[in-house]
């Protein structure tokens, strides 16, 4: 079934606006939406990414000296929240998603394109709502958490304008969900057959379930939160005889997921890299299909682990961590397959490349730390200290950012139908991953020594490490602008690309690059084998 | 083939001794000063020794390839079209699903000798008992069920302090003093938000929340002041919530704890 539109229909229903305009407009096209996800995320990050710096100048010294500590709060509480709901979940699942599902389905469009449409634009009205919040009476400070009582406590308008924007925000994000799920299963090419759909659709499916089922439980649960905190109940606060454990069971409900919401999709992104740029065919394609699915299932049942040192009695704690503990098995099949995909290649040694490179080592050390922290007694010692904070660094940025940026590397030519400039790429892979080393290494070191986190000011014999990791931070937040000029420079005269620069053989790349409006010209093509490098029929190409 | 098989052994043997080497010579902890310390550590080496050989090898296969099977600038065409290797994927599924299931078993071995399997509602007959076991942990308790023979202290945390209330001596003390190699148990209730309690040299946290009383059970085994730290996000003065925690000999605890005592008869 291959949905079409009405070429003089759709020119009526908001796709007129031509050139750079049409990214402003709400249009229904799934390539400007997810233009429109990308830079508006990226335009997020760069905000996050100051608070971040904030921090790491702050933590310069073991004073607080930098900045005020209410405001210290507010900004790792804003950090957070931006970095995971405005950057990292819109881009890996709304721009790529968005971008990329209609092409490897081979159909037009997203099953629902309105609803794609609202799913993006309640993004940048509930992201400068929570900026904004800041300007009312200070903006959240209850970390990104928000755990009662203190998110009961703290100054009332922050906190409330901080969950009227998280649950747009996760409207926006089921909305996107649905839409995958039914664009993957409904809206296929005849023919294509759901074994021969491309890895990041697999990704795709497998997080939208997530998004789906999780979602809505974070959503009740802030909503529970807000009733304590304008309309006095009690449900969390102890005051009023509520709990404030079972708060944190419903938030990690959902937050726990919201890792894989996270990483799957940048799984799914990094199987389409690699066997491009190595010229090899996906290494295990149904073994990595069962093992998405393996840590959908097995995501859904570890969220107590962030909990070893609240109120949970001693069998729990232990199922918690066999549980998770196992959601290694399937995630270090899929690192294993990746390496078999790059032995016996033909490598381009590549910015997209190496940013897929960086994020396998990157990975597999925040992985590591991973199945150290489900283990009950080490994550009773290191609970709440630099060391997590180190290690979800290495899994959502070593990890998921650094695929962005291979992303981005690898289909800017199809956007744009211009390449990137390669030796600016190199750059930049090579300040940002010394920079995000350098910042989040050290790091762990620090929690294991007695520094905990989300603190303004610490004891005088770790500030040399910290000097260490903010240098490091300061190294990541240059590593910017080589990409920023990269950009620019190229949008404006980079080298012709071509339609198919790399000759993958993935379906976006089949079409003119960029691709017309309903992406093919004439009938979509059936890809039956988006992986198949090495035999006779990618030779002739 | 032969020499490829070689060299594979060589380097898997390089990377086993180098991470046994750094695992065994690297010390990446604070002091040991509780019985919990010793246990800890030892799980410490132990994953940190297999995540190195892990993370090494990882890191090693991918360089390799990198140089190995870069594109030379004379080379067209693809790789080969190698898509699976099924007998391959099962060896990489059962290793580490072997490898995570002893990790597993050994850190419940080492829960349990640290005591956390205990259920502290019925800690009275237990401890006394079984007076070896520790624990790390905590469960909910209705009321205060501390066993006569340990020092019971009550802790109460708030907005940005800690607070040490001796019952025996019916005072309260801003700094925590404790006899060596004595096993000290303690409830602790939050008067306003969550309020975590860490010694980062006893290996030992346990949050300390309003509403729902806690118990965390420790014996030190140095002689030596330590910080006790929040852990938990607690507000704008967080970073600045520590105390210390004072081990002193039996002897000098004694002197301090009668010079505090505020009850009629002295024990």
């Amino acid at each position: 079934m291959t949905i079409s539109i009405d070429p003089q229909k759709a020119k009526n229903e908001g796709l007129q606006p031509k050139g750079w305009l049409r990214y402003f407009s709400f249009s229904l096209d799934h390539k400007v939406i997810g233009i429109q996800y990308l830079v508006c995320g990226f335009l997020f990050y760069l905000i996050g990414g100051t608070l971040a710096s904030a921090i790491r100048i702050e933590l310069l010294s073991p004073m607080s000296d930098f900045m005020p500590r209410d405001v210290y709060n507010q900004v790792l509480t804003l950090h957070g929240t931006i970095m995971i709901f405005l950057w990292i979940v819109p881009v890996v699942n709304g721009a790529f998603g968005n971008y990329l599902i209609p092409f490897y389905v081979g159909a037009r469009d997203m099953a629902f394109p309105r609803l794609n449409a609202v799913a993006f634009w309640l993004i940048p009205p509930s992201g400068l709502m929570l900026v904004a919040s800041y300007f009312v009476e200070g903006a959240a400070q209850a970390g990104w958490t928000a755990y009662p009582p203190l998110s009961i406590t703290t100054p009332q308008s922050g906190q409330i304008i901080w969950i009227m924007s998280v649950l747009l925000l996760g409207g926006s994000s089921i909305f996107g969900g649905i839409n995958f799920i039914a664009t993957i299963i409904k809206l296929r090419r005849p023919g294509l057959k759901l074994m021969q759909l491309p890895m990041y659709c697999w990704a795709m499916l497998g997080t939208s379930i997530l998004v789906v089922l999780s979602t809505p439980v974070l959503a009740g649960t802030l909503i529970l939160l807000s009733f304590d905190i304008i309309a006095n109940t009690g449900f969390f606060n102890p005051v009023l005889g509520g709990n404030v454990v079972v708060y944190q069971h419903l938030f990690w409900f959902y937050s726990h997921p919201a890792v894989y919401i996270m990483v799957l999709p940048a799984f799914g992104l990094v199987s389409e890299i690699l066997p491009v740029h190595s010229r090899k065919p996906l290494f295990g394609y149904t073994t990595m299909v069962f093992s998405i699915m393996g840590i959908v299932v097995l995501g859904l049942v570890v969220w107590a682990h962030h909990m070893f040192t609240s109120g949970t009695p001693p069998w729990m704690r232990l199922f918690f961590t066999i549980a998770t503990a196992f959601i290694a098995v399937p995630t270090g099949i899929k690192f294993f397959n990746w390496v078999a995909t790059l032995w016996g290649g033909k490598i381009s040694i590549n910015s997209a490349m190496l940013f897929s490179c960086g994020f396998i080592i990157n990975f597999v050390f925040g992985g590591i730390t991973g199945v150290a922290l489900a283990q009950v007694p080490f994550d009773i010692h290191v609970h709440d200290t630099y060391f997590v904070v180190a290690h979800f660094h290495y899994i959502v940025y070593g990890g998921t950012v650094f695929i962005i940026f291979s992303s981005i590397y690898h289909w800017f030519p199809k956007v744009t139908g211009k390449l990137l400039n390669e030796k600016l790429g190199i750059l930049h892979f090579i300040i940002t991953f010394i920079g995000f080393n350098l910042c989040f290494a050290p790091q762990h070191w620090l929690g294991l020594n007695g520094m905990p986190r989300r603190v303004a000011e610490y004891d005088p014999q770790f500030q040399f490490v910290n000097q260490i990791s903010s240098l490091g931070a300061f190294f990541m937040a240059i590593s910017t602008l080589p990409f920023l000029i990269n950009v620019f420079l190229s949008v404006r005269n980079g080298k012709n690309s071509g339609d198919n620069p790399w000759n993958a053989l993935t379906p976006e790349w089949l079409t003119s690059s960029p691709p017309p409006v309903e992406n093919w010209e004439g009938e979509a093509p059936l890809v039956e084998e988006p992986y198949g490098y090495g035999k006779e029929f990618s030779e002739q190409k | 083939m032969l020499n490829k098989n070689i060299y594979l052994i060589l380097v898997i043997s390089l990377v086993f001794a180098i991470s046994f080497w750094i695992g065994f010579n690297v010390n990446l902890l604070p002091a040991e000063a509780s019985i919990n310390a010793p246990i800890y550590d030892e799980l410490f080496k132990i994953l940190f020794i297999i995540g190195l050989i892990i993370f090494i090898g990882m890191t090693i296969a991918v360089i390799y390839s990198l140089f190995k099977f870069r594109k030379r600038n004379d080379q067209i065409g693809d790789g080969i079209a190698l898509e699976g290797n099924l007998s391959l994927e099962i060896v990489w599924t059962i290793i580490p699903s072997i490898i995570v299931l002893l990790i597993g078993l050994y850190s419940y071995n080492i829960y349990e000798r640290m005591g956390g399997m205990k259920e502290l509602n019925h800690n009275h007959e237990m401890m006394s008992s079984n007076p070896e076991k520790i624990w790390a942990g905590i469960s909910q308790t209705s009321d205060n069920q501390i066993s006569e023979n340990n020092l019971s202290i009550e802790v109460s945390a708030m907005q940005f302090a800690f607070l040490f209330n001796y019952p025996k001596g019916n005072f309260i003390s801003g700094e925590l003093h404790v006899p060596v190699n004595q096993k000290v148990s303690m409830k602790m209730e939050s008067k306003d938000v969550i309020h975590a309690f860490w010694v980062p040299e006893f290996r030992i946290k346990q949050d300390i929340i309003p509403g729902q009383p806690t118990i965390l059970n420790f014996t030190p085994t140095k002689v030596g002041k330590y910080p006790i730290i929040c852990a938990e996000l607690c507000g704008p003065y967080h970073g600045g919530m520590r105390a210390s925690i004072i081990v002193e000999e039996e002897s000098v605890y004694k002197d301090w704890f009668n010079k505090n005592n505020k009850t009629e008869v002295n024990l």
